[in-house]
């Protein structure tokens, strides 16, 4: 029971990065039906800028309250990110807009590639560590141990989820987000600038997926240019569970796909009697997603567009 | 006088098909001007070509003097020139009050950032679109049903939907594409009123009607249409006397 308790609460965290990273993911195709492939290496650039960062302040002046420096790493990665998602959807995107769909998904892998390769030249092959300077506190709750470093995941993983709903169900960008989801020419000819409404998109995406870098580092304590494509391809899952193109179902799929691997990486020893261990945990993404594909392809909230002109 | 529109010469083809063929008129500031002609004689494509969706092959189209037939949609828009769909599309997915915020669009100016920081500035604009948006419901007829989803709107509402969408940009001139399309009788002499109130609140309204009956009741001016080319264009009763428009209609030699 302790280890279910245990499973649950780390499937928690893990599913609250993956939900963050999945909402790029279903932003983007919500509004323009691309699958933005480059989105896990955005992530990936997200904890590097970060631990660049943090790395030139601790060099600095090693007795800077590691909460601040962790913090200001966050504060450059975040624009760093969505200026780099700005750049990305206008030269890599943009001028695809009309191509065929198989054209921009092929380029979105390219720049994938590009970017995990920006990152291995800039900062090298091997592993960066995340230095231990945050409080390394722990709880006990119902038997299982929560670290300090867990409930500010979780909590800060739900504040930018419920900003993001603020933002997409109460102003005027999020109105118009929707208005061009739902119909790009119709909201163009309503007087909405759809080409800033999708960088937005883009730029908002790549937002949230830097805070989900810099929490995947520190949660795991180090970075790795390649990290970004294994997060990405579980955010993907996360989002096509949860119905790619929905919001709300980017969040549960990334919890639920988190929850999953936990408890499945918890317990494949107990079920496959040593035969396979942990180190499996990767596997469980992939089979809710084959799972999902062929039972329930539109996802568990994801809606047939039928309504589409 | 200058037109408040302006179609010169302007044509569209669809590879070797001539949707449109040296295409002319001219909508004058505050009148209602119909455009008509059989089923596939041109007239959603003009519109198309005029609201930004097609370019156009040949000619200029200006509104006001100026050039549109380059612009993006939204820029035409901000121009002061709004359309509805012939096919209802509204935001189905929102609500109705929403679809006329979205209208309202253009007429605000809140960035990302101040809407996240909630400055008093963006609230106050907020209020005000949302206090604009409730007006023009009620003022096409929907007062109060600005809660519900717009998809689950009956079909007239919808029409009427669409119509305070467009409003919500604030235009000069708002194209109607076939907006009585499938009412009935009583219906479609509410909207004919609806149009009446609009051109007296100063729009000018362009009308894509295939009731010819209205758009005779109601038009100071029209336009036929026939393959493409303009065959006739004055008040209805001229138009209703021309010869080339009673074949179009009629066929053969009536």
């Amino acid at each position: 029971m302790d280890i279910f308790i245990q499973q649950l609460i780390n499937g928690l965290v893990l599913g609250s990065i993956y939900a963050l990273v999945a909402l790029g993911y279903t932003m983007v195709y919500g509004i323009l039906e691309l699958i933005n492939f480059a989105h896990g290496e955005v992530t990936m650039i997200g904890a590097m800028v970060a631990l660049a960062v943090i790395g030139a302040l601790l060099g600095a002046s090693p007795e800077l309250p590691g909460l601040m420096v962790v913090l200001a790493g966050v504060l450059v990665a975040v624009p760093a990110c969505m200026a780099l998602a700005f750049v990305i959807e206008k030269v890599a995107y943009r001028p695809l807009r009309k191509a065929p769909r198989l054209a921009p998904l092929i380029t979105a892998i390219g720049v994938s590639i590009i970017l995990q390769n920006a990152a291995m030249l800039i900062w090298g092959r091997g592993y960066i560590s995340f230095p231990a300077i945050l409080p390394q506190g722990r709880h006990d709750i119902l038997g299982a141990s929560v670290t300090d470093l867990q409930i500010a995941i979780v909590g800060l993983s739900i504040l930018c989820m419920l900003g993001l709903v603020f933002l997409v169900e109460r102003t005027r960008l999020g109105r118009a987000m929707r208005a061009t989801a739902q119909s790009r020419e119709v909201a163009e000819l309503m007087g909405v600038n759809v080409n800033t409404v999708i960088s937005a998109t883009f730029v908002i995406g790549a937002a949230l997926a830097a805070v989900a870098g810099v929490m995947v580092s520190a949660y795991y304590g180090l970075a790795h240019y390649y990290m970004g494509f294994l997060l990405g391809l579980k955010a993907f899952s996360a989002a096509v569970l949860g119905g790619i193109g929905n919001i709300a179902g980017a969040v549960l799929g990334g919890m639920l796909l988190g929850i999953i691997e936990a408890l499945g990486a918890g317990y494949i020893g107990d079920l496959t009697g040593g035969f396979l261990g942990s180190h499996y945990q990767d596997v469980f993404a992939f089979m809710v997603l084959i799972l999902v594909l062929v039972f329930r392809p539109s996802g568990l909230l994801g809606e047939r567009v039928a309504n589409r002109a | 006088m200058e037109a408040l529109l302006s179609v010169d010469r302007v044509g569209k083809r669809f590879g070797g098909l001539a949707a449109l063929d040296n295409v002319s008129l001219a909508v004058r500031a505050g009148e209602v001007y119909g455009l008509i002609g059989p089923n596939g004689a041109g007239k959603t494509t003009l519109f198309n070509c005029m609201t930004g969706l097609y370019t156009v092959s040949a000619g200029a189209i200006r509104l006001a003097g100026k050039a549109i037939h380059d612009a993006k949609p939204h820029r035409i828009v901000k121009l002061g020139f709004a359309r509805t769909f012939q096919n209802i599309r509204l935001f189905a997915n929102m609500t109705a009050l929403e679809n006329v915020m979205v209208g309202r669009h253009i007429c605000t100016r809140t960035g990302v950032l101040g809407a996240v920081l909630r400055g008093p500035a963006s609230r106050a604009e907020e209020r005000a679109s949302r206090t604009r948006a409730q007006e023009l419901l009620a003022f096409v007829g929907l007062a109060g049903r600005g809660g519900g989803l717009a998809g689950h709107l009956p079909y007239g509402a919808q029409r009427r939907l669409e119509i305070a969408r467009a409003l919500a940009t604030e235009p000069r001139l708002l194209a109607l594409d076939e907006p009585v399309a499938g009412m009935n009788p009583s219906e479609r002499r509410d909207m004919a009123e609806l149009f009446l109130k609009l051109r007296d609140a100063g729009v000018t309204l362009l009308l894509i009607e295939h009731d010819v009956k209205l758009v005779m009741g109601l038009c100071d001016r029209v336009a036929v249409l026939d393959y493409g080319r303009k065959i006739a264009e004055g008040t209805p009763g001229e138009v209703r006397r021309d010869p080339a428009v009673i074949e179009a209609y009629l066929g053969g030699e009536a």
